[in-house]
This record gives C-alpha cells, sequence and structure tokens, in this order.
C-alpha cells in the first residue's frame, strides 16, 4: 500500500505546509499578495459580468422614467443643499463653541468609495476584499462605512486592494455607545447563538449590571480604542438580558449595514 | 495529452476558489457557503495520479487562503488528508457508481472543514465558530455530497470533448478471414 513515491508524497505535501505555517506574519503576508495576484485577471472579468445587467437594463429603461428619476434627484439636491448650510453653520457654531472652552478641534472626515470585490470564501470568518489598496493611501485599521452605519475595518492591505474584517468577526471588536441617558459602553462581539441565515446581528457585550437598555434605542462608536471615531451610528438595539448572575447586562445589536448585501462601501480617512 | 487532465483540475480548482469568492447567494439563501475542493479532491484521488493530487492539495489550499482571512498554508493539509487515503484506497473503491461519489463527497466535504477548523484554533486563531457553525458544516456536508457526482460527470464530459476518443475495435478479424486460395484449390 505504502510505497515510495507515496511516501515522497506525503513528505513534501506535509513539508509545504508546515514551512507555510511556519512563515513569519510578514513573509506570509508578502506570499498571500503574490498568490492573490493570480486572481487579479478574473476581477476584471467579474467586475464586467456584473456590470453587464445594470448596463442592458440602463439600455432600455424608457425616457419617461428617465424624466421622472431626473426630477425626484433635483428635489433630492436641493433638500441636500438647504441641509448642508444647516449643518455648515451648525459645525461652525460648534468650532466656535470649542474654541471658547479650548476643547480639541475635531479633525473633518475625508470618505473615499471602494467597491467590494470579493468575500472570504471561508464560512468562519466575516471578511470582504474593497478595491484600494496602498496605492489609494490605505493603511490598517481604517474605518469602513456605508451611509447606514459602520462596516468594519481594513484588516491588511496590499498594493492595489484591501481586506475589511466586517463587524461581527473576531478580528474586528468595536467599542460602542448606547445613545441613551446613561450612555452604557460596551464592546460588540460576534454574536454566538441565532439565526444562521441573519448575519445582521451582533452581541453588545460587557456592558455595566445597571445598563438601561431599551430596544430601539441606537448603539453608536464611542471613539474609544483609538480605531474608530466617535459617533458612527452602528445599529439598533433588539434585546437585553442580565448575564453572569446580574453581574452584567449583554445585548443583541440589528446592525444599520446590510453586511451580507454590500456592494460599495466608504473608507474613512483622518 | 497527459497534462490534460492535471491542468484541467487545477484550472477548475482556480475558478472553484475564484467562484466561492464572488457569488454570494449560497451564503444568503443557505446561510453558508458550499467549498468544492473536497469533493475536486475526491475526483482527483480516483482518477489522478499522486502528483496532481498533491498539486491539488497545495495550490487548491493555497488559493483558498489567499482570498480568506485563514493562515496561508492552513487548509493544505486538511485538503490532502481527505484526498490521500482515498487514492491510496482507490482500486478497492467502486468510482463509477455516483452512490459512492455520494458517500465520499459527504465524508470529505465533512472532514475538511473540521480539520481546518481545529489546525487554526491550534495555531492561535479565533474562528467564529458557535452553535450557528453546526448549520454552516451541514450545509457544507450536503452541498459538496451533492456536487461530488455532478463533478465527476461533468469531468467525464469534458474528457469526452476535449480527450482523445478510444480506439474502437475493428470488424475485420485476420481468424475469421476467408482463405480463397484453399477454397479455390
Amino acid at each position: 500500500m505504502f510505497k515510495q513515491k507515496n511516501y515522497l508524497a506525503l513528505g513534501a505535501v506535509v513539508f509545504v505546509a508546515v514551512l507555510l505555517l511556519s512563515l513569519p506574519t510578514r513573509a506570509t503576508g508578502r506570499l498571500k499578495v503574490a498568490v492573490e495576484a493570480w486572481f487579479l485577471p478574473l476581477f476584471g472579468l467579474a467586475d464586467a459580468a456584473q456590470q453587464l445587467p445594470a448596463d442592458l437594463a440602463d439600455s432600455v429603461l424608457p425616457r419617461r422614467e428617465l424624466l421622472r428619476e431626473i426630477d425626484r434627484l433635483r428635489r433630492d439636491n436641493q433638500q441636500l443643499k438647504e441641509q448642508q448650510l444647516q449643518t455648515t453653520a451648525i459645525a461652525r457654531e460648534n468650532q466656535q463653541l470649542r474654541a471658547e472652552l479650548d476643547w480639541q478641534q475635531q479633525a473633518p472626515w475625508r470618505l473615499k468609495l471602494a467597491n467590494v470585490v470579493l468575500r472570504d470564501p471561508a464560512n468562519w470568518w466575516k471578511t470582504v476584499q474593497i478595491d484600494l489598496g496602498s496605492r489609494d493611501g490605505i493603511q490598517t485599521n481604517q474605518p469602513v462605512l456605508t451611509a447606514e452605519g459602520l462596516v468594519g475595518r481594513v484588516a491588511s492591505v496590499s498594493l492595489i486592494n484591501s481586506q475589511v474584517a466586517l463587524v461581527g468577526d473576531p478580528n474586528c471588536r468595536v467599542s460602542a455607545l448606547v445613545e441613551n441617558a446613561s450612555h452604557d459602553m460596551g464592546v460588540l462581539i460576534p454574536r454566538g447563538p441565532g439565526d444562521p441565515l441573519d448575519s445582521s446581528l451582533v452581541q453588545l457585550s460587557y456592558l455595566a449590571s445597571t445598563a438601561n437598555l431599551k430596544p430601539g434605542q441606537n448603539v453608536l462608536t464611542s471613539g474609544l480604542g483609538g480605531i474608530f471615531p466617535k459617533g458612527i451610528p452602528i445599529g439598533r438595539i433588539v434585546e437585553s438580558q442580565s448575564v453572569e448572575y446580574g453581574l452584567a447586562t449583554v445585548a443583541s445589536v440589528k446592525l444599520n449595514a446590510d453586511l451580507g448585501a454590500l456592494e460599495q462601501v466608504w473608507v474613512l480617512f483622518r | 495529452m497527459k497534462l490534460f487532465q492535471p491542468i484541467l483540475i487545477l484550472s477548475f480548482a482556480f475558478l472553484a476558489v475564484f467562484g466561492e469568492a464572488t457569488l454570494a447567494a449560497p451564503r444568503r439563501w443557505l446561510g453558508a457557503q458550499i467549498d468544492l475542493l473536497p469533493a475536486l479532491m475526491v475526483y482527483a484521488a480516483l482518477h489522478a495520479d499522486l502528483v496532481t493530487v498533491s498539486l491539488l492539495a497545495v495550490l487548491g489550499g493555497l488559493w483558498f487562503d489567499s482570498l480568506s482571512a485563514n493562515l496561508l498554508g492552513v487548509s493544505i493539509l486538511p485538503l490532502f488528508a481527505v484526498g490521500f487515503p482515498v487514492y491510496l484506497r482507490r482500486d478497492l473503491i467502486l468510482r463509477d457508481l455516483p452512490f459512492a461519489q455520494l458517500v465520499l463527497g459527504t465524508a470529505a466535504s465533512a472532514l475538511a472543514p473540521v480539520l481546518t477548523l481545529l489546525l487554526l484554533l491550534n495555531a492561535g486563531k479565533q474562528p467564529l465558530v458557535a452553535w450557528v457553525s453546526l448549520w454552516q458544516w451541514a450545509v457544507m456536508t450536503a452541498g459538496g455530497a451533492a456536487v461530488t457526482p455532478v463533478l465527476f460527470a461533468f469531468f467525464e464530459w469534458c474528457g469526452r470533448m476535449l480527450g482523445y476518443r478510444l480506439n474502437t475495435q475493428m470488424a475485420f478479424r485476420p481468424d475469421r478471414e476467408i482463405q480463397h486460395r484453399k477454397i479455390l484449390k
């Protein structure tokens, strides 16, 4: 049963696997990028294939529909301009008050749009790949969000794309704050038991036993930890319960962003 | 021609890994992504040589890990652990029976993710493991099992379409030839 060539093959495969697993993190990272580069030609093909149905749908859209859409966008644009005026006035006032109280000034956020190109093929990680990399100025630990709320953080960067660890992944723990009177704080961790088809629930842990939580309360980033700036919306409290013999509280949080259907995200620069 | 089968198997593995990273539908509908590599490994172990089995384990594992947050190389040993015993016993396996393919696909698809998770946990990583993982494991096992006979049929079809045709036996048999000369005498 065991011929010499069988031994050789077994030895060779075990040697390669052990060698790769024992490489230093930096070397593994570089090798990973090199292997990942094999897939670059397929990225273009996948993009084109995804774009094709949209292009076809655009080409057969009736003119009346387009005019209605333009009309709606004009109205939205007008509303947004008014909101922007109000926001600018509020920001100016905030800056003045901060200066008077000698508080630290808040740096404005700069955002860069990225396309989600791949999802983690393994079921035990919640990560996606975006089409921005170190050549676009991306660095590890930059927050990633959508218009709805926080998505995750940049976990690793290569030249033309980056891996984003999503909220709920073991590599993305977020210090969060509940928008209530007592501003209860906790840490978002992956949700244990739950609906396997619902990836939008995460667990807010390490809350004080006195936490006053109610369903529907907003959860925001607390700004602690140095990665996520304060005030990014994350989700809403669904339910809470007392654990550890009443010494702590945990809550289920429904994320605002639909992590299962991400197509475009914003990377935040500070 | 000797290289046709290994190239076909490795190309399929490459595209399968890319497809798993691109297609979100199985994850959305079933809650888990189905891994095609264990099923492919079963096919390779039953129909290809040992070099192809080893290359599939190494390259398939590397491709999978490069698109994932896995440690690079962690999927190599589980894939080989699935394919190597099948290769050693392949003369005793009724490889053309769909039931045998289904059973082997089930075993391979169930074993490979468990071994990968064990290696990850052993390496100090913290993959997402919870009760939900049991459901995902069941989906991966059932999906892999269902895909295995389909893969066998696909590769058989590819072999028929792209490979050389078997030399069919001619109707002419020299021992049955009528010897005209003798009759004439």
